[in-house]
């Protein structure tokens, strides 16, 4: 049924250098260092696409810069971009960002994934699909998903 | 008869096909060793194998062969006689013919071919007629692999070895053997024929001979061969390495030079290919072609040769870093390129065979005329376009090669270049000449586009003069027009490159400084005193960088490069000292920084002034005996000032030089070797000081002032020899005896009363530094009258002078012990040195104002026969480092005082102590107080870590390998006894304590061997060590301890079975919120816990992925990132 990739050829980008943060002083053992931008980047950028050996990043399906953080409120918008605007893995791949931040944030936050408006053909649908409770928890039930995603989310735990 | 029996079972089991591998080779030794050891003649041997050889079937007959050539392959350095080898290799030749046992044959030929003159050799006839029945009757290529694998050794071995013999076959040979190499593949074979093709080329080397009429089609056979590129790097089991093929492949093309109208145009073409290593490739064959072919041939391809060097040296060099503390001091400095770097030496090997010729073409070439016409309206780097910079970048690397390389492509080079150069400047060669002045700056604005240029040329031809004068050349630079014209031109040169000195702004390193800067310090370093760099040029630019230093401090960067050009001019110039320039560095930099330091202007940062001073001192011994010199003068006046004139800042000051002289200069004049005489002067001269102003109250204490005093104290005494150490401990010992109130005779008594007078807390400081001169010394310095020192230390260590514990420590052990002493002098022994300081009474009134008792000794004063605590407390602490002294050359002694310490911990529990009952058991019931114990406690830390004050390599200390092994083994059955017997939660607290010292300081691997045992008891002292906050550093390194137990393979046994108390402490700890380090090492730790059986830690699951998801909300991102790993293992 499924016939071939859907994407047979993407482009492949250049990986970003990964920034060294300053490294913190003795002095300030005590000083909070919320969760910014950078390091929700730092949980996703690694998550290796489901068709391709590449990482989200190199595929510039995410961005650093099309991440929001409000640490205070508690709330995260992932913003990403499916390489065709067909792309039947887009529910897949967000899938796979919802859960890795499920894993990597403190359960007080709240997360949203969206696709990049203009940027996939049922855009609505799959925006609907990846911020529903019930549906998440009902997708991650299904064994042969819950593999692919574990798959996926792999190379992220380095 | 048996032997004959032996030899057909030996050759019948070879034979037989259905044997082993293992066992043909077994038997075809046993015959070798038969006919080695004379047992069996060859003769006998061959009318033995005789149907064998000759037989119809052809594996028998192909069996047969081979044993025959095998044993004559093990005997080649038995004699044989000439008929013996005539016939056997006649044998061979025929069989040649023979394909279908061909194998016997070639390890047969070439077993005798290889066969040295003095066992008999073939004959030149019979090597030629193996050739020519190899040449008749063998199709190499539609051989196996390992046939033709020997068909190229027997090639091989008859080009070498019977050179003249096979060269009478003339075309025969040549043609056979391009038909043998033609279509080789394996890498193993293609190295024996490319060596055979360079053997070839050897044997006909006439440019118009045979070979010559070959050209081509050698040529077409070795060309499909470049560039050697493996598609299968390391994929089998090839034993050839693809470098190893290239060379042989490199000298088969290099040793033909009539192949040069075919392969220099490969190699240009090749040069252009996309494949990295082809284009490495072809520059290293292009240079060993040139260097081979000679400079004619090479002429006819030096334009393509040139443009195509230029391309690949465009493109593959990167931008220059400016700066100046990297290699070269000389030129402009470049990341390493490979292809950039062969290609520059290509260039300059062509430049050196055909200057003329490769000049010219540089000269003409149009790039290079582009961007001498583009750079010429640019003043600034940063103007310049960045294609620009790389083309000026790229013409400049070619101008410094073409310069470096010979006089002559320098000489014209100069002529040509840079005279235009100096034109577009605007110096005009033809005025300077008539008319020469000092300062005569440009007409028009500076271009830094020809200033980079002229660095560029200039370093080349320093480098040319300074390699021709090295090799001791005795070269007439007057009569070299290059250095007439620098000699010219040179100070308009200097008042261009010190024109862009004082232009540009000081944000970043500027490009524009580092030209100016680097362009005046490659004038400077030009070898020979007046030409082609006059001194009075050389003068003025030191004064242009004295200015700098002395007027620019604000502009940090040209400040630094100035410095730095400074040092490397003085580094440079210190190699001729008796020259004239050497002079002037000394009068005019040398003698001005110096002078800097005794000024008192404040307008320039002291901190800077030492930095020049210190830096200028380092660039030769001369310099910084001058240095030294200065430096002493203006610490004792500003010691004087301090003492008598109590001037607070001069101690400013003071510290600072006492810094400077330290941390930089001691090691510096340690390290080069320089006399140590002017820091034993230093030293006692400090002494010297110490005793005028003893008449002073001094304030020592102020900023610092004590503690830099005992550091160059300890410093200069630690890198003298024993003789200096001598003189300094001497004086410093009279100045001790004479100028403080310390009543020596009273001290050789016993009991010692030291409350009899109070120790003035200058008398105290005093000590201080005469302690820290007693750390330093050598074993095997003296140090006068031990015993009173002694007893000095013991006193005063009691009042809390710590470095009066160390140095008694030191002096411990360092004592000569009674064993070791061979003539009977006046110095202690280590023996009589134990027993003064342990049985040394010490007056009892002083410690206790009710105490009736007899006077005590130091360990009972650690036992607390007194009411005092901080006496007690000082007792101890001298009591560890004198045991850590003991510790370090392993005296037993140190048994005693782990006893004491261990005593002082566990008081009150005295059943749980059989070892140390004795007869002070009525001490021991008082309650301790929790301070005491506490001191004890970190007493073993004393006694295990490594001290930077005292004890170690740099203060020559007797350090016993393995020590913290033996004393960690010998202590923890103690402790363990001790721990599980102690009833007081004090005490047990305290025991926990000292026993994490031990831990944390002995190597993981040896702790790791007691692991199974150890597990809960480090447990436990983690937990107690979260009580206290100040306890988190060594928390932290005691977690980091267990950690190591966790990861490492020998402790997870020990690990199984402590799963959940393991687990459950270090969930406490992931909680533990004053220091980060430890939450994190503590989930790293549950990571490494998950890899335990799962069926033990799944009940654990759930309490750990509680204790994660509150970690994932950390204040610390390092924290939430291990507790995200953490979650994803045990999830």
């Amino acid at each position: 049924m499924v016939s071939g990739l859907i994407n047979a050829n993407p482009i492949i980008y250049e990986k970003k250098e990964r920034r060294a943060r300053p490294t913190p002083t003795f002095t300030d053992d005590g000083a909070a260092e919320p969760i910014d931008q950078q390091e929700i980047f730092d949980h996703i950028r690694d998550i290796k696409d489901p068709e391709h050996p590449y990482s989200l990043e190199e595929l510039k399906v995410i961005n650093e810069d099309a991440i929001e953080v409000d640490d205070q409120h508690s709330y995260v918008r992932v913003t990403f971009t499916p390489t065709v605007e067909h792309c039947s893995m887009a529910t897949v791949i967000g899938l796979c960002l919802r859960v890795k931040l499920m894993r990597s944030l403190p359960s007080r936050y709240k997360v949203d994934i969206i696709v990049a408006p203009g940027s996939h053909s049922t855009e609505a649908a799959v925006n609907k699909q990846l911020n529903d409770k019930e549906r998440v928890a009902a997708a991650l039930e299904n064994p042969n998903l819950l593999d692919m995603v574990d798959e996926c989310l792999a190379p992220s735990f380095g | 008869m048996a032997k004959l029996d032996q030899l057909t079972r030996h050759i019948e089991s070879y034979v037989d096909s259905s044997a082993t591998p293992a066992q043909q080779v077994a038997s075809m030794d046993a015959i070798g060793n038969l006919v080695k050891d004379n047992a069996l003649t060859l003769e006998a041997l061959v009318r033995e194998l005789g149907m064998y050889l000759t037989t119809t079937d052809d594996i028998i007959r192909a069996r047969g062969i081979h044993l025959l050539a095998e044993v004559l392959a093990r005997i080649e350095s038995k004699p044989l006689d000439i008929a013996t080898v005539h016939s056997l290799i006649t044998f061979f030749k025929d069989r040649l013919a023979d394909w279908r046992a061909l194998r016997g044959a070639l390890v047969g030929c070439l077993a005798m071919i290889r066969r040295k003159s003095n066992v008999g050799v073939v004959t030149d006839s019979d090597a030629k007629a193996v050739a020519q029945s190899f040449l008749e009757n063998l199709q190499v290529q539609s051989l196996g692999q390992h046939d033709r694998n020997l068909c190229f050794e027997l090639l091989n071995a008859l080009l070498e070895l019977y050179s003249d013999a096979v060269s009478s076959l003339g075309e025969d040979l040549v043609y056979g053997i391009c038909g043998a190499v033609d279509a080789e593949k394996d890498p193993e074979c293609l190295m024996l024929a490319f060596h055979c093709v360079e053997s070839l080329a050897r044997l006909y080397p006439d440019p118009s001979g045979i070979l010559a009429n070959f050209a081509a089609d050698i040529f077409e056979i070795l060309e499909s061969y470049f560039p050697i590129h493996f598609t299968h790097p390391g994929g089998g089991h090839i034993h050839v390495q693809r470098e190893e093929l290239s060379r042989a492949l490199m000298s088969a093309f290099s040793s033909m030079p009539f192949l040069e109208p075919f392969v220099i145009p490969l190699l240009i073409e090749k040069l252009s290919s996309s494949l990295l290593s082809a284009k490495v490739d072809s520059l290293k064959y292009l240079k060993a072609c040139s260097s081979k072919y000679g400079a004619e041939r090479m002429a006819n391809h030096a334009r393509a040769i040139w443009s195509s060097l230029k391309d690949a040296i465009s493109t593959y060099l990167e931008e220059p870093v400016f700066s100046f503390t990297s290699k070269p001091i000389v030129g402009v400095n470049f990341q390493k390129n490979e292809i950039v770097t062969e290609a520059l030496s290509l260039l300059q090997l062509l430049i050196r065979q055909n200057s003329g010729l490769l000049v010219s073409l540089i000269i003409d070439d149009e790039d290079v005329n582009m961007v001498f016409n583009s750079i010429a309206c640019h003043e600034k780097y940063n103007d310049i376009p960045v294609q620009g910079k790389q083309k000026l970048h790229v013409i400049g690397r070619i101008l410094y090669v073409t310069a470096k390389t010979s006089f002559s492509s320098c000489n014209l080079v100069f002529q040509s270049l840079f005279s235009r150069m100096m034109d577009a400047l605007g110096f005009s060669m033809r005025e300077i000449n008539s008319l020469p002045t000092d300062n005569m700056l440009p007409p028009t604005g500076v271009k830094f586009g020809f200033l980079y240029l002229c660095i560029e040329l200039l370093s080349g031809c320093r480098d040319l003069i300074a390699v021709s004068e090295e090799q001791g050349l005795s070269c007439d630079f007057e009569h070299e027009t290059f250095c007439n014209m620098l000699n010219h031109i040179s100070s308009s040169l200097f008042s261009a490159f010190g024109s862009s000195l004082s232009s540009s702004a000081d944000n970043h390193l500027d490009p524009d400084i580092y030209i100016g800067v680097k362009g005046l310090q490659i004038l400077a370093m030009f070898p020979g005193d007046t030409f082609p760099i006059t001194k009075l040029l050389f003068e003025n630019i030191l004064r242009k960088f004295m200015s700098v230093i002395t007027e620019d401090f604000n502009k940090t960067i040209l400040w630094k490069a100035a410095l730095k050009a400074l040092v490397h001019i003085g580094s440079f110039i210190h190699k001729f000292h008796e020259s004239e320039k050497a002079k002037s560095y000394r009068s005019f930099v040398v003698e001005k920084i110096v002078e800097l330091l005794s000024l008192d202007d404040t307008t320039m940062p002291f901190p800077l002034k030492l930095e020049a001073l210190s830096d200028i001192g380092m660039t030769g011994v001369m310099h910084m005996l001058r240095v030294l010199q200065e430096l002493e003068g203006t610490v004792f006046a500003n010691l004087s000032m301090i003492f008598v004139h109590r001037n607070l800042r001069s101690s400013e000051t003071v510290v600072q030089l006492l810094e400077c002289f330290s941390d930089k200069l001691l090691p510096w004049i340690h390290e080069n070797g320089c006399s140590e005489e002017p820091v034993v002067h230093f030293a006692v001269e400090i002494w010297s000081q110490i005793g005028i102003c003893m008449g002073f109250s001094v304030p020592f204490e102020a900023k610092g002032l004590l503690g830099a005093i005992m550091k160059v104290m300890k410093l200069a005494v630690g890198y003298c020899s024993v003789e200096s150490q001598n003189i300094i401990i001497k004086k410093a010992y009279d100045i001790l005896s004479s100028h403080t109130s310390f009543q020596f005779k009273e001290l050789e008594g016993s009991p010692l009363v030291p409350g009899q007078y109070d120790v003035s807390d200058r008398d105290k400081w005093v000590l201080s530094i005469f302690a820290s001169a007693v750390i330093a010394v050598f074993p095997q310095t003296c140090i006068p009258n031990e015993r009173i020192v002694l007893h000095l230390f013991i006193i005063t260590l009691l009042r809390g002078v710590v470095s009066v514990a160390q140095a008694l420590g030191s002096m411990i052990n360092k004592m000569i012990s009674k064993s070791e002493v061979t003539e009977t002098s006046s110095d202690l022994t280590l023996e009589e040195a134990v027993d003064i300081v342990f049985n040394t009474k010490i007056y009892g009134k002083i410690f206790s104002q009710t105490y009736q008792g007899n006077d005590a000794v130091l360990t009972d004063l650690c036992l607390g026969v007194g009411t005092d605590t901080s006496l007690q407390i000082n007792a101890i602490c001298g009591l560890s480092w004198l045991g850590k002294g003991l510790l370090l050359r392993g005296h037993e002694k140190i048994k005693d005082v782990t006893m004491i310490l261990l005593k002082c911990l566990s008081l009150g529990t005295k059943s749980a102590l059989p070892l140390i009952q004795d007869s002070q058991e009525e001490t021991c019931m008082k309650n301790l107080d929790p301070l005491v114990m506490k001191c004890a406690a970190d007493a073993f830390h004393i006694l295990l870590s490594d001290s930077e004050d005292c004890l170690n390599r740099k203060f020559h200390a007797r350090i016993r390998p393995l020590y913290k092994q033996r004393f960690f083994s010998s202590m923890m059955p103690i402790f363990l006894q001790l721990i599980s017997k102690s009833h007081s939660s004090t005490s047990r607290s305290a025991l926990y304590r000292a026993f994490a010292h031990i831990i944390s300081d002995t190597p993981l691997i040896v702790v790791l061997s007691e692991a199974k045992k150890l597990i809960p008891i480090l447990l436990d002292c983690l937990s107690m060590l979260t009580e206290d906050i100040q306890d988190k550093d060594m928390l932290y390194g005691l977690l980091l301890v267990f950690s190591g137990i966790l990861t490492e393979r020998n402790g997870h046994e020990a690990v199984a079975e402590n799963i959940r108390i393991i687990i459950n402490g270090m969930i406490r700890l992931v909680e533990y919120s004053h220091k980060s380090l430890v939450r994190e090492t503590a989930i790293q730790c549950l990571v490494a816990m998950s890899e335990m059986p799962h069926a033990q830690i799944y009940p654990m699951r759930s309490q750990v992925l509680k204790a994660i998801s509150r970690a994932l909300d950390d204040k610390k991102r390092a924290v939430r990132l291990e507790a995200v790993k953490c979650r994803q293992a045990w999830a």
